[in-house]
C-alpha cells in the first residue's frame, strides 16, 4: 500500500518535471478483495492492488487560466514524466478561461485533514479464507432453510491523497467491508446489505437470516392492483430513490439551470418533517474530509423543516455565483469543500448525506410503522431507478426482493413486484412516519444515513409477472 | 509481454492450479468535452496491469497486479491459487470448462485515423464550434459535447497453450442541448444520448457523424419541445428509431439471454432472467420478423462487441438468439456452457480491464433487417395513426427482464401516413415477449445502424462494458404509452 511518505516523494518528483505555473497531484490507491457466491457456492473470488496518480497542470496568464489532467498507474520515471507532459499538452492548447481560479492555497486549514477513526487493522488484514468464513455463515442459513443464496463479502483499504504546489497536502486512509445477500425460493426472494469501515461491525449471519425470512414470508406472491398507495420504504429503498436528487444540490447545477432547485432555493418544497445535512464527520459516514481541490469539507444544512437552505459549492462555482444574477437573490455563496476534481462538468455535490428527525420527534421502528398502517405495501428494495422528468424529479423503477401487503397493522403476504413513477417532490411531502436513521447501502445510489419512511400516495403504475 | 504472461501461468500451475490464464492489458484513454463554452473535460489516462485467473481444487481464484517483476507476478500467481483454495471451501459443485482449441493469434480492430494522432486543438475546435452552434439557438440554456478515444491492447496466455494478442481502438462522440423554462427542462442529443455514438473505429467515426451540421436542428428541436403538447397516455402504434430500438434490444433481449443470469450467478445484483432453461427452443420471443444474433465477428461491423477472441480465449462467433421469433440461444462462457451441457462456449467472456475477472457479456446483439424491408419513409407512409419516438431519455426494467419502461427525448405524431406535430415527454412500457410479438414491420438494411452502448454495468465489483446493437426503425402495435406521467 502507498504510504504518505511515498506519496510525498512521488509528488516531489512530479513537481520537478512540471513546467506549469502550478501542479496538483492526486493519489488513489488501495487493496480490494471480493468474494462472490451464488447457488450456495463461491463462484468468483478476486483481489487486486492499485495505485493511480493523476496530475493536473495549471497555466496562469493575464487572459486567464488553462488546466487539464492526465493519469497513470505506471510509477516509473518515464511514465510519470509522460503524465506530466500529457496534462501540460492538454492544458496548453486550450483558450485561457477568465472564470477559472488559481490553484487552491491553504486557508489556515493545515496540511492534513484525516478522519482517523476509519481505519481498522483487522479489516485491512482480512484474507480470502476469512471472507470465505463469512460467506459460509450466509450459505449455512440458506442450506438450513432450503433456499438458494447469492451475494458478496468484500474488504480492503483505500487511500485518497492530494498535494499541490501551493503546499496543500491532504491524506486519508480508511478500510471498508461489505456484506450483501439475496435468498431465493421457488417464486420469491429476500435481500440485505450492510457495510462499514470495520468488518467486525458486520453480522453476516444476521443479514442472511433477515433475507431468508423475507424470501420465505413472500412465497406465492399475489398480484395487487397498481395505483397510488401507502408504502413503507425500508432504509435501502429510501436511499436508492432519494439519492437521485442530491446531484442537484449544487451551485453549478443552479447556475446552469439544470437543477430541480431552480427557482426553489429557500422555499419549502418538502414536508416540514424533512431535515437533511451533509456531514463527512458524522460517525456513520465515510470518505475523506476534503474535496477534489483539497478544500476542507464543511457541514451543510441542505434542508431544514422542508426548506432548502444550502447547496454544495466548489471554489469556481462560488466565483461564478458572485458574478451571476443569482447573487442578488441568494448572496454569500462560499466554497463548501464539495468540488469534484478539476476540470469537470458537474461542479460539485454533497456526498455524505444524513437525514435527521425533526427536533423532539420519536423515531418509530419499522415494526411500529407497520403496526400503525391500515393498508399499504412494505418495500425492501428498489431497483433500476431512472429519472423520467428532471424538474419534477419523477423517477421510475421497480420493487425487488421482498414486497409485502400490509393490512390492519400486520404483514399479510408477499406481492408481485410493481413499477413506480414517483416524484421526489411528492414523496418528501408525504412522509407520515420515520424510523431512526441508519447507515444504509443499496445499488442505485451512494451510501447514506437514512430512516425507513412511510409515504402516503406513492405512485405505482404497473405490475410485473413475478 | 507474452513472456510475462507465460511466467505467471507457469507459476500458477506450479502452485497447484489445474488451469491458469493471464491477461496483460495496456490501455490509453483520452476524454475531451465542453460545457457551455468551457472545456469541461480534458484528460488523458494510461493503465497497465495483469490479471491471473486460476482453477484450483475445482474453484476459481483471481488476483491482479500492476507490477511486472518476476517476484511480483510470482506472488500474484500464488495469491490467485490461494484464493481459489479459499473458494473451494464453499461450493456445491466443481467448475468444469467446455473445451476450446488453444489459439495463437494476432488481431487489431480497423482504425483508419489514429485518434491519438489527431491534434488536440483540432478536436477542441470542433467541440467549441458545436457548442457555439447549439447555444446560438435562443432558448438553449446548456450545451455539452464530448469526444472519447480508447486504445486497449491485450495479451492473453493460458495453460492450454493459447497465446493471443489483440488491440482495439474505440471512438465515441456526441453532444446534447438543454432548454430550461418555467417548470420544465428538456434535452435533445445527437447522434444518440448518453455520450453519442461509439464504435471500434478511429477518428474517422467523428468525421462520418456530421456532428456540426446537425447541431442547429438538435438545438431547435430542444427548444421546440418546451411548447410541444404532452405525449398522450393510452395504447398506440409506435415506431422506434434505430438507436432506441438498439437500447430496447440491449435491455429486453441482450441481458436476459446471459447464461450466468439464467443460472443465478447475478441474483444478488444485476438480477436473473425470465429465460429459464426450459424456454430454450420452446418460446415464441417475438413475431416472425424478429431475427436477433449475438455476433462478435468483424463481418458484423465495427461494434463495441467486435473482437477476434473473448477474454478467455474463445474465438468470436455469430450466435443465433431469436430466429423468426423463436428463442434459440444464450450468451455463454466456458464454465456456463459446461453447466448446460453445451460443447462449446459462445465466446462472450469479457472483462472491463486487467484488474477485473471476465464475466458473460453481450457482444453485438443486433436485430437483422429484412433484405426487402421498407425504407423509413415507406414505414411512416404505411402507418395510419401512431407515434414516432426518437433517442432514449430514460430506461428501466425489472430484475428478470419482463416489465420495462422507456422514455424518449422527442416524438412526433403520425397521421394518415405522415409525420405531424412534435410531442414531448414520450414514454412507453410493456412486457418483453408481448412487446416483441407486437412488431409488425422493420426497415431494411439501408436504415440499419450498429450503435454502441459504452456504459453497460454488471458484476460485483461492478464492471462497465461496451456493447454493440444493430437496429433499424421498427413498428410495434398496441403498445402502452405515456405511463411515465400517469397520475
Amino acid at each position: 500500500m502507498l504510504s504518505q511518505d511515498q506519496a510525498n516523494g512521488l509528488f516531489k518528483k512530479l513537481r520537478r518535471c512540471s513546467r506549469a505555473s502550478d501542479v496538483e497531484v492526486t493519489f488513489t490507491a488501495g487493496r480490494f478483495a471480493l468474494t462472490r457466491f451464488a447457488n450456495n457456492t463461491i463462484l468468483q473470488n478476486v483481489s487486486d492492488e492499485s495505485c493511480e496518480v493523476s496530475v493536473r497542470s495549471v497555466f496562469a496568464g493575464p487572459e486567464g487560466i488553462r488546466t487539464a489532467r492526465a493519469g497513470t498507474n505506471k510509477l516509473d520515471d518515464d511514465s510519470l514524466r509522460r503524465a506530466v507532459e500529457a496534462s501540460e499538452t492538454l492544458a496548453r492548447v486550450q483558450q485561457p478561461e477568465a472564470d477559472l481560479l488559481p490553484m487552491y492555497e491553504p486557508q489556515g486549514d493545515g496540511t492534513v485533514t484525516a478522519v482517523s477513526s476509519r481505519y481498522s487493522e483487522e479489516t485491512a488484514a482480512m484474507d480470502a479464507f476469512a471472507r470465505a468464513a463469512e460467506v459460509e455463515k450466509m450459505v449455512a442459513v440458506a442450506r438450513r432453510e432450503k433456499l438458494n443464496s447469492a451475494g458478496t463479502f468484500s474488504s480492503g483499504e483505500h487511500v485518497s491523497a492530494l498535494f499541490n504546489s501551493r503546499e496543500v497536502e491532504r491524506w486519508q486512509r480508511e478500510t471498508h467491508a461489505q456484506a450483501s445477500v439475496t435468498m431465493t425460493a421457488a417464486d420469491s426472494s429476500g435481500w440485505q446489505k450492510a457495510n462499514s469501515t470495520t468488518a467486525g461491525d458486520l453480522d453476516s449471519a444476521s443479514l442472511a437470516e433477515i433475507a431468508a425470512h423475507k424470501a420465505l414470508r413472500s412465497a406465492s406472491p399475489r398480484e395487487v392492483e397498481a395505483g397510488p398507495c401507502t408504502v413503507i420504504l425500508e432504509p435501502a429503498a429510501v436511499l436508492d430513490i432519494v439519492g437521485f436528487m442530491f446531484w442537484d444540490f449544487s451551485a453549478a447545477a443552479l447556475l446552469e439551470e439544470r437543477s430541480f432547485l431552480n427557482n426553489r432555493l429557500g422555499q419549502r418544497i418538502f414536508g416540514g418533517n424533512i431535515n437533511i445535512v451533509d456531514d463527512v464527520r458524522h460517525p456513520l459516514q465515510t470518505g475523506p474530509g476534503f474535496d477534489g481541490e483539497g478544500v476542507s469539507r464543511q457541514r451543510l444544512e441542505l434542508v431544514r423543516d422542508g426548506v432548502v437552505q444550502q447547496v454544495a459549492c466548489a471554489r469556481a462555482s462560488a466565483e461564478r455565483w458572485r458574478k451571476s444574477p443569482l447573487a442578488a437573490q441568494h448572496a454569500g455563496m462560499q466554497a463548501t469543500g464539495h468540488g469534484f476534481p478539476l476540470p469537470n462538468e458537474m461542479g460539485e455535490a454533497p456526498v455524505n448525506i444524513v437525514f435527521q428527525l425533526p427536533g423532539g420527534a420519536r423515531p418509530q421502528s419499522v415494526d411500529e410503522i407497520v403496526a400503525s398502517t391500515e393498508r399499504g405495501l412494505l418495500v425492501t428494495r428498489l431497483w433500476y431507478i431512472r429519472e423520467v422528468d428532471s424538474y419534477e424529479k419523477i423517477l421510475t423503477g421497480m420493487t425487488r426482493d421482498g414486497t409485502f401487503r400490509v393490512e390492519d397493522g400486520r404483514i399479510r403476504y408477499g406481492v408481485r413486484n410493481l413499477r413506480f413513477n414517483e416524484s421526489l417532490l411528492h414523496l418528501l411531502n408525504n412522509v407520515s412516519a420515520m424510523s431512526e436513521p441508519v447507515r444504509a447501502s443499496g445499488e442505485e445510489s451512494f451510501d447514506m444515513v437514512v430512516p425507513a419512511m412511510k409515504v402516503e400516495g406513492f405512485n405505482f403504475t404497473e405490475v410485473t409477472r413475478f | 509481454m507474452q513472456e510475462i504472461c507465460k511466467w505467471v501461468v507457469e507459476a500458477a500451475v506450479a502452485e497447484g492450479a489445474g488451469y491458469a490464464e493471464a491477461r496483460l492489458v495496456d490501455e490509453r484513454q483520452r476524454a475531451l468535452g465542453t460545457h457551455n463554452g468551457r472545456v469541461g473535460t480534458a484528460e488523458d489516462n494510461e493503465s497497465r496491469g495483469m490479471g491471473i485467473r486460476v482453477l484450483a481444487q475445482g474453484a476459481w481464484g483471481f488476483a491482479a497486479t500492476p507490477e511486472f517483476t518476476r517476484e511480483s507476478v510470482q506472488l500474484c500467481a500464488q495469491q490467485a491459487v490461494k484464493i481459489a483454495q479459499a473458494s473451494s471451501r464453499v461450493r456445491e459443485q466443481e467448475v468444469r470448462l467446455a473445451p476450446e482449441p488453444a489459439a495463437v493469434a494476432e488481431w487489431s480492430s480497423r482504425c483508419r485515423i489514429d485518434p491519438f494522432s489527431v491534434p488536440i486543438e483540432q478536436s477542441l475546435e470542433l467541440l467549441r464550434k458545436i457548442d457555439e452552434a447549439l447555444r446560438a439557438v435562443e432558448g438553449v440554456t446548456l450545451a455539452e459535447t464530448n469526444l472519447n478515444f480508447r486504445r486497449h491492447e491485450q495479451w492473453f496466455v493460458n495453460s492450454e497453450g493459447a497465446d493471443i494478442h489483440q488491440t482495439r481502438t474505440t471512438t465515441g462522440a456526441g453532444y446534447a442541448a438543454y432548454a430550461y423554462a418555467g417548470s420544465e427542462l428538456q434535452k435533445r442529443s445527437y447522434p444518440n444520448s448518453f455520450g453519442g455514438q461509439w464504435q471500434n473505429k478511429g477518428y474517422e467515426l467523428v468525421e462520418e457523424l456530421h456532428l456540426l451540421e446537425n447541431a442547429p436542428r438538435i438545438a431547435r428541436e430542444c427548444v421546440e419541445l418546451l411548447n410541444a403538447p404532452q405525449c398522450p397516455e393510452g395504447r398506440a402504434t409506435i415506431i422506434l428509431d434505430s438507436s432506441q430500438l438498439g437500447l430496447q434490444i440491449h435491455e429486453s433481449i441482450g441481458h436476459p439471454i446471459e447464461l450466468d443470469r439464467v443460472l443465478g450467478y447475478e441474483a444478488n445484483f444485476a438480477g436473473t432472467s425470465f429465460l429459464t432453461l426450459d424456454k430454450l427452443d420452446n418460446l415464441r420471443y417475438g413475431s416472425a420478423l424478429v431475427n436477433v444474433v449475438a455476433d462478435a465477428t468483424e463481418q458484423h461491423g465495427p461494434g463495441l462487441g467486435t473482437f477476434a477472441y473473448d477474454d478467455e480465449g474463445v474465438a468470436a462467433q455469430r450466435v443465433p438468439i431469436v430466429t423468426e421469433g423463436e428463442f434459440r440461444g444464450y450468451l455463454s462462457s466456458r464454465d456456463t456452457a459446461a453447466v448446460i451441457g453445451r460443447a462449446r462456449s459462445g465466446g462472450n467472456m469479457r472483462a472491463e480491464s486487467w484488474n477485473r475477472v471476465p464475466i458473460v457479456r453481450m457482444t453485438n446483439v443486433s436485430i437483422l433487417p429484412p433484405a426487402d424491408g421498407p425504407s423509413f419513409e415507406q414505414l411512416i407512409a404505411s402507418t395510419d395513426d401512431g407515434i414516432y419516438m426518437q433517442t432514449n431519455r430514460s430506461w428501466s426494467i425489472d430484475d428478470k427482464r419482463y416489465n420495462f419502461q422507456f422514455g424518449c427525448e422527442a416524438a412526433w405524431e403520425i397521421k394518415g401516413g405522415r409525420l405531424g406535430r412534435m410531442l414531448k415527454n414520450p414514454s412507453y412500457s410493456g412486457i418483453t415477449t408481448e412487446f416483441w410479438n407486437s412488431m409488425d414491420a422493420i426497415c431494411g438494411p439501408r436504415e440499419w445502424t450498429l450503435w454502441g452502448t459504452p456504459n453497460c454495468g454488471k458484476g460485483q465489483p461492478q464492471q462497465t462494458m461496451g456493447t454493440g446493437h444493430g437496429a433499424s426503425p421498427a413498428r410495434f402495435l398496441n403498445v402502452r404509452v405515456g405511463t411515465a406521467y400517469k397520475k
